[in-house]
């Protein structure tokens, strides 16, 4: 009874105080910073297990931790920074700013939301909780079978029962946001006067729950696998261990491009701004996420190349992969056509976008080097793979989800951030991410292999200088905690709309965004 | 509760949920339609899991293929088991019989079940096994031993580049999914 009137108490103005707010709180803005915070956190904690890992092979030999551990480590780090940082960073994103770029009052079901954030922090309490009960996931976050089946260390419930939350976390998120777009938009907004963060978050959702419940299946197969006799990936019960590889993959590309949409509409919404200028073409940027979207799920098998695929198959992988660098040209030289002549300056938000299509582009080309399967068999599980994936997803959604971030913090908080800390924070990031992840390209293409907690002397110098590039990376985050912290005490106060260049609705609305935004529908022309 | 908005976001809800629970079963369906890709193609090396018809076209007497056989128990099997040749010639069309030795050296009666797999792949399709022990479980009682046959021919059809084909069999333990 008390939650129910809590909430409709909630939607009469009034705000419930203390930790019951948050714990009830229906309020699309309220969740959004919940999940943006959720996402720092566990960023920071991702972060964490990478320095072990950075520290351990800061010089060749087993120093700091014992090889079954460090594939611990390596697991949860990419399931913590897949599922518990880039993409509840972007859904907090959405939560916030989609309600209030198409003139909508909030979510379409914010009961729902509600449940979506708060389920997450229970998935990943399991997730960690395995490390003290008898070893964390050891088998990667991909959980190839046998590896995540015959051959687990007894955490394969706890994975699976995280992901599953995960899951269907993201699945109610992913409703909840397409349900808003297409039925809650202000009046006179059709489709294509949207913003482009909105449509490429409508195309991600759709994503999520086209591949998400592929997700849970495989992950249900791998339980059965395990723990009750059935056998899906087992070859002596008739199954097959490839067939994993190939439903997996299904999920996980598609799922890369989950991780990497948003970051398209975030980029094309600050590039505009910062340049003074309409986005050269809206409506091919439009055109060239949904083809995107479409090959990502006929393209699985090119992370299979080396399985024994058939030549035909080979082939057919590498041309439609290959096919994918047509539209993510066209974004690309869609963002330099639009700063190209415009009156640009480089607040930092604008930095972090420079920096996202300039690097992301480098993580585009060593793609499109593996997406070559002739050659992919020489690059396969080494640390070209690691410099290529760290490339799109660190300063590719990374990167855009900092853009984001101090791009909206006036409307958050109603204060400027520090401009010079800022500043700070990004030239710590760039300098300091280059120096982590450029030097894997050559030792991936050296040879040396990922997954490994050990490594042949001649790669000691660049895993040393790639070690200490973590280490001032992971610190410069710290940088960016401190400007939040101080932008939500105080600062210059930030008027409605800080950003001379910027356009859309939630500029219209002063800072900070009151509690409840457009209860009437704005007009749009 | 009856306004029009809530209808069509209720309409919109179900959709979606529909979409969701048919993509969860499209991961199940997609074993079975991977089984059907792989025998229609041979794409996986998997050989068929029924005994094929004896031959009775002809013999191809202008090429030879060299057939080899690979054996191994699984991990933690406690079982010997080898073909008694490693290596013949045969010429397409022509039936032979090949016998595998398997010991069971524990001292409990044991369920063993082979799987096999042909390299290239797409020769798969072309090796017939008229008979085979892989087609059955085998049974064998602490330090028993057996002699297994495996009568085989090469469909006449198979690609004149295939010169060299890897037959290989695993042997699981399957005592326990027997039991249960």
């Amino acid at each position: 009874m008390t939650t129910a009137t809590d909430a409709i108490l909630d939607h009469h103005e009034h705000k419930a105080t203390g930790i019951k707010r948050w714990l009830f709180t229906t309020n699309h803005k309220d969740i959004g910073s919940m999940y943006l915070w959720f996402a720092f956190i566990m960023f920071l904690l991702g972060g964490s297990m990478a320095m072990v890992i950075r520290a351990e092979l800061f010089q060749p030999g087993l120093q700091l931790i014992n090889p079954d551990f460090f594939n611990q480590l390596t697991t949860v780090h990419g399931l913590i920074m897949v599922f518990g940082a880039v993409m509840p960073a972007f859904v907090g994103l959405a939560n916030w700013m989609i309600p209030m770029m198409i003139g909508a009052p909030d979510m379409a079901l914010p009961r729902l939301n509600n449940w979506s954030f708060w389920i997450l922090p229970f998935a990943f309490s399991i997730l960690l909780m395995s490390f003290f009960l008898g070893g964390a996931p050891n088998f990667g976050w991909t959980f190839y079978a046998p590896l995540s089946t015959t051959y687990s260390n007894g955490s394969t419930a706890f994975f699976v029962f995280a992901v599953h939350i995960m899951g269907i976390s993201s699945i109610m998120g992913a409703i909840n946001v397409i349900v808003t777009i297409i039925n809650m938009r202000a009046p006179g907004m059709s489709y294509m006067k949207m913003p482009l963060f909105v449509w490429t978050f409508l195309i991600t959702a759709y994503l999520l729950i086209a591949v998400m419940p592929v997700l849970a299946g495989v992950v249900t197969m791998v339980l059965t696998d395990t723990y009750f006799g059935t056998s899906f990936f087992d070859a002596s019960g008739g199954g097959d261990p490839v067939m994993f590889q190939h439903i997996f993959w299904f999920f996980g590309h598609p799922e890369v491009y989950i991780m990497i949409l948003p970051a398209f509409g975030i980029v094309s919404t600050t590039i505009p701004a910062f340049s003074r200028k309409k986005l050269f073409g809206y409506s091919s940027m439009v055109y060239a996420t949904s083809s995107i979207a479409f090959l990502s799920f006929i393209v699985w098998a090119h992370h299979m190349f080396t399985t024994g695929m058939p030549l035909l198959g080979e082939l057919f992988f590498m041309y439609c992969t290959m096919l994918i660098a047509v539209p993510t040209g066209v974004k690309i030289f869609n963002w330099m056509a639009t700063m190209w002549r415009g009156s640009i300056s480089f607040e930092v938000p604008m930095l972090f976008s420079i920096a996202f299509v300039i690097l992301f582009t480098i993580g585009g080309f060593s793609g499109l080097m593996l997406a070559m399967a002739p050659v992919d068999f020489q690059y396969h599980d080494t640390y070209f793979v690691v410099a290529h994936f760290h490339y799109v997803l660190v300063t590719g959604s990374i990167f855009s989800i900092f853009a984001a971030a101090y791009y909206w913090l006036p409307k958050w908080t109603g204060h400027m951030f520090n401009e010079r800390l800022g500043k700070a924070h990004f030239w710590c990031s760039l300098v300091s991410v280059n120096l982590l992840f450029f030097p894997m390209h050559f030792l991936g293409l050296a040879g040396m292999p990922r997954r490994i907690p050990d490594y042949a002397l001649q790669f000691a110098d660049f895993n040393m200088w790639v070690s200490i590039g973590g280490f001032a990376f992971g610190l410069s985050q710290l940088i960016f905690l401190a400007v939040v912290i101080k932008c939500i005490r105080g600062g210059e106060k930030a008027p409605a709309k800080p950003w001379d260049g910027a356009e859309g609705l939630e500029w219209t609305v002063p800072s900070p965004a009151p509690y409840h935004t457009f209860a009437t529908p704005p007009k749009i022309d | 509760m009856d306004k029009p908005e809530n209808t069509k976001t209720k309409k919109l809800v179900n959709k979606l949920l529909i979409i969701v629970i048919a993509m969860f079963g499209f991961g199940f369906a997609m074993v079975p339609l991977y089984d059907v890709f792989c025998d229609i193609t041979g794409l996986n090396g998997k050989t068929a899991t029924e005994a094929a018809q004896a031959n009775e076209g002809d013999i191809d007497i202008t090429r030879e293929i060299k057939v080899q056989f690979i054996s191994q128990a699984a991990k933690d099997m406690p079982w010997l088991f080898r073909p008694e040749v490693a290596e013949i010639s045969v010429r397409p069309g022509e039936t032979r019989i090949i016998k595998f030795y398997a010991k069971n050296q524990s001292s409990q009666k044991m369920v063993g079940q082979s799987v096999p797999s042909v390299a290239p792949g797409r020769a798969a399709n072309y090796f017939k096994k008229v008979a085979c022990f892989c087609f059955e479980q085998q049974t064998l009682e602490g330090q028993e031993e057996v002699w297994m046959p495996l009568k085989f021919y090469i469909d006449a059809d198979i690609p004149p580049d295939v010169t060299t084909l890897t037959l290989s069999y695993t042997l699981y333990d399957i005592t326990t999914k027997i039991e249960s």
